[in-house]
């Protein structure tokens, strides 16, 4: 499944990172501890998070996270989108919670 | 091959940097893709700890055929106890940190697992040296 996949399916809203929309989707991970991303999360992975500050992309980048998805309606701050353009990798956004998000996410995954 | 990146205490904007940057090189030498992922991980984890807990500092990348040299050093206030420093969950990080999701003490235990030798120096009131040596080839 790729990034553009699961925008369509869970409704989601793309900040930014477009052109990044075709990466595959392996699986996903939700924290809002950057060691925490750093040291379990996979590459491939769709990180679902509450934190929408730059450093949520210098993490992406390294650990090539496929999208981040924000939740509760929350929107990327301007150098965070700077970024995502950069590396090609898409923030998205979605009005539901971690909890539901995750639960969306994992069924369309694993179905 | 060297490398110098200089660190700046406070600034999280441009924290995973020299990480980034080492990531490039590693992969322009084909180093297999899960070393790389280690390297990288132990790398930023320093950054980010020169960031949070130092005022400024200078990372060093020294790489040859076998293995990957890297040597942060700060100046800053040091840890006291560098065993109590390195248990999963330690943090003297302040609410603001904490806040942008840094400071849940992983950051040590990270290093540790995501590097093959690990040396650390501390002078309370000076400053800070880690030394991590990956191997890169068999
Ligand atoms: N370079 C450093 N200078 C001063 N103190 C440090 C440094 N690196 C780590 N520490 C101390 O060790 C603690 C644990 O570090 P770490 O495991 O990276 O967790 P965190 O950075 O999330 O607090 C820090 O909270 C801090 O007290
Ligand atoms: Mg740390």
């Amino acid at each position: 499944m790729k990034v553009c996949d699961i925008k369509e399916k869970l409704n989601l809203t793309l900040f930014c990172g477009g052109l990044g929309l075709d990466r595959v989707v392996e699986n996903g991970y939700v924290s809002d501890l950057l060691s925490d991303v750093m040291g379990n999360a996979n590459e491939g992975d769709v990180w679902i998070t509450l934190q929408t500050h730059k450093n949520i992309m210098a993490v992406a980048s390294l650990k090539d996270i496929a999208a981040i998805i924000l939740v509760k309606g929350l929107k990327p701050d301007e150098a965070t989108m700077a970024h995502s353009e950069e590396e090609q990798i898409p923030i998205l956004g979605t009005t539901m919670e971690a909890f539901e998000l995750a639960g969306k996410l994992y069924k369309l995954l694993n179905s | 091959m060297q490398f110098k990146y200089d660190l700046e205490g406070g600034n999280f904007s441009r924290a995973g940097h020299a990480s980034s940057e080492v990531k490039k090189i590693l992969k322009q030498l084909n180093v297999d893709a899960r070393i790389i992922k280690r390297i990288v991980v132990a790398l930023y984890e320093g950054e980010v700890n020169v960031v949070a807990h130092a005022h400024k500092g200078v990372v060093m990348v020294d790489i040859d055929e076998k293995r990957i040299y890297i040597r942060i050093e700060d100046e800053g206030p040091g840890i006291p106890d560098i065993n109590l420093a390195m248990q999963e969950g330690f943090s003297t990080a302040s609410a603001s940190v904490r806040e942008m999701g840094f400071g849940a003490g992983m950051g040590l235990p990270n290093i540790k697992k995501n590097t093959d030798q690990l040396n650390i120096e501390s002078e309370v009131g000076k400053g800070t040296v880690l030394e991590m040596t990956t191997m890169i080839s068999s």
